[in-house]
């Protein structure tokens, strides 16, 4: 499979998975976008030298992942291409901060190296979060919720247009590719010189089937307003989750569970 | 029920695709649009669904084709287009159908109804939860056409309903036009298939009338059709090895 048609099935994949079966995928849409915004700022707003802190983090969503039937390992794989730049981020930090917060023997660590570990820590947990959000909930549900927090319509509606081009343009690039590679046998990738008229035939072809996948909408009665999946009732269930995970997190992040961990493992 | 009065049309300022049209279709009529290239059939379709507007007056259940008017035309008339994946566009076969019946403000149980038994009736029960890039294009045409049906529409326009499609494939496609009650017009260079579905053929010659009448008088007139870039339909052309 070519790297295209591997990012078609990808993007395909997600649905499928959004779509699964388990009490992390009937959670309220809602309380689930709750959680994860709550998750992420969280996360963020540790202290740069807290690390055993943010360590106990990861609880959280390794637990959902599991119980939402879903590998950690898929979620790496998935967001192989955004955890290199998000690691990136915090490179610089050893480099700016020498002050030494450990000796270990000879070893000193220094705050820019502690500072680079959480920063980087806390990058890949928000994007945890954020995967098992979008692949516990279809992209429906998560716009649906979203108006319900009265998000104004013509952001939710960009959002998921803008989902729904991705495979679209995806679909073209493809056919173009192929046109492409059936006449330049031996060729490595697009020719540098063709890069132009590619890019320009690309943007016509995705604005013309754009064009044809608007008028379809438009002559089904779309008038700029999707009517997303009805989202059922907010259940006890999804409370208690909300409610539970936010005693959870808030606790995690105020009080030293880590810290106490380590003293009852000594004691 | 559809009535065009000398409408022309033309991209830009080009020669007109469309010139000086008139012809009317009535209720329960399935009506063939034929001609070669560039003819016009796909324009006259846009023409009527309001995509296009150009001079003359239309007008769609004496409801004139006007701004004003396009919902109320748009929930009179489906339209199934040439590439059903422009006009499958949600993730599964059953979110796409219900698109079209809850944008005109049908509730989610009388939406769930209607699905239900379009499929059933189309015997396409085991496609409502499937994903549309999963379903093979036979599959995706019969749901394109479901999805059109869902909505109830009194009019149905297809563009080349029966183009890459497999023989059965095919036949289930002419099968289920020929079972349907509505007013069609169906555009289509598959002479065959029109001689089996519609009564009646309007054959097209660079944007104008150049025929109008009985299908089988027309598509077996072969000075006529050759006249017009086409040529008489397979089963009617005798052809031995």
């Amino acid at each position: 499979m070519d790297r295209l048609s591997q990012a078609q099935s990808e993007l395909r994949e997600m649905d499928a998975l959004a779509a699964m079966d388990s009490p992390v995928h009937r959670i309220h849409p809602m309380c689930k976008l709750y959680v994860t915004i709550l998750y992420i700022v969280t996360v963020v707003s540790f202290p740069k030298y807290n690390f055993s802190g943010l360590l106990v983090m990861v609880i959280f969503p390794v637990l959902l992942f599991q119980a939402a039937g879903i590998s950690v390992k898929l979620c790496f794989y998935k967001l192989r291409i955004v955890l290199p730049l998000v690691c990136a981020v915090g490179l610089a930090n050893p480099f700016l901060d020498h002050t030494p917060v450990l000796r270990m023997g000879g070893l000193v660590l220094t705050g820019g190296v502690l500072s680079m570990v959480t920063l980087m820590m806390k990058g890949v947990f928000s994007l945890m979060a954020s995967f098992l959000l979008i692949s516990t909930t279809s992209i429906d549900s998560l716009c649906a919720a979203l108006r319900k927090l009265h998000l104004p319509g013509i952001l939710t509606t960009l959002l998921l247009l803008t989902y729904r081009y991705i495979g679209v343009m995806i679909q073209e690039v493809a056919v173009m590719t192929q046109a492409y590679r059936l006449r330049a046998p031996g060729q490595k990738g697009i020719h540098i010189s063709a890069w132009g008229s590619f890019l320009g035939q690309l943007l016509l072809r995705s604005a013309d089937r754009a064009e044809e996948l608007y008028s379809s909408m438009r002559l089904r009665g779309f008038q700029g307003d999707f009517h997303y999946a009805d989202v059922p009732a907010c259940r006890v269930s999804s409370l208690l989750f909300a409610v539970g995970a936010t005693i959870l997190i808030l606790a995690a992040r105020y009080l030293n569970i880590a810290g106490l961990l380590g003293s009852l493992v000594m004691r | 029920m559809i009535e065009f009065q000398n409408v022309s049309f033309s991209y830009g300022e080009g020669k007109p695709v469309v010139e000086h049209l008139s012809f009317s279709i009535q209720e329960g009529e399935t009506v063939g649009l034929i001609g070669a290239n560039g003819a016009g059939k796909s324009t006259i379709m846009k023409l009527l669904l309001g995509l296009l507007s150009g001079s003359g007056d239309i007008l769609v259940d004496g409801l004139p084709v006007s701004k004003q008017n396009l919902p109320a035309i748009r929930k009179k008339v489906g339209f199934v287009l040439q590439d059903s994946d422009n006009q499958m566009f949600m993730p599964t076969v059953y979110e796409d159908m219900i698109f079209g019946p809850r944008n005109y403000g049908l509730s989610r149980e009388e939406t769930e109804k209607r699905v239900d038994s379009v499929l059933q009736t189309l015997g396409l029960t085991e496609l409502k939860h499937r994903y549309n890039h999963k379903i093979s294009g036979g599959e995706k045409r019969m749901a394109a056409i479901a999805t059109i049906l869902a909505m109830e529409p009194a009019i149905i326009l297809m563009d080349e309903p029966s183009t890459a499609l497999d023989p059965v494939n095919r036949r289930t496609v002419i099968n289920t036009i020929r079972s349907l009650p509505q007013t069609k017009l169906i555009a289509s260079h598959d002479l065959d298939m029109i001689l089996d579905t519609c009564q009646r053929v309007i054959l097209l010659s660079h944007g104008a009338i150049a025929a109008d009448g009985d299908a089988e008088v027309i598509l077996r007139d072969k000075a006529l059709l050759e006249a017009n870039r086409m040529e008489l339909p397979f089963c009617l052309q005798g052809w031995h090895r």
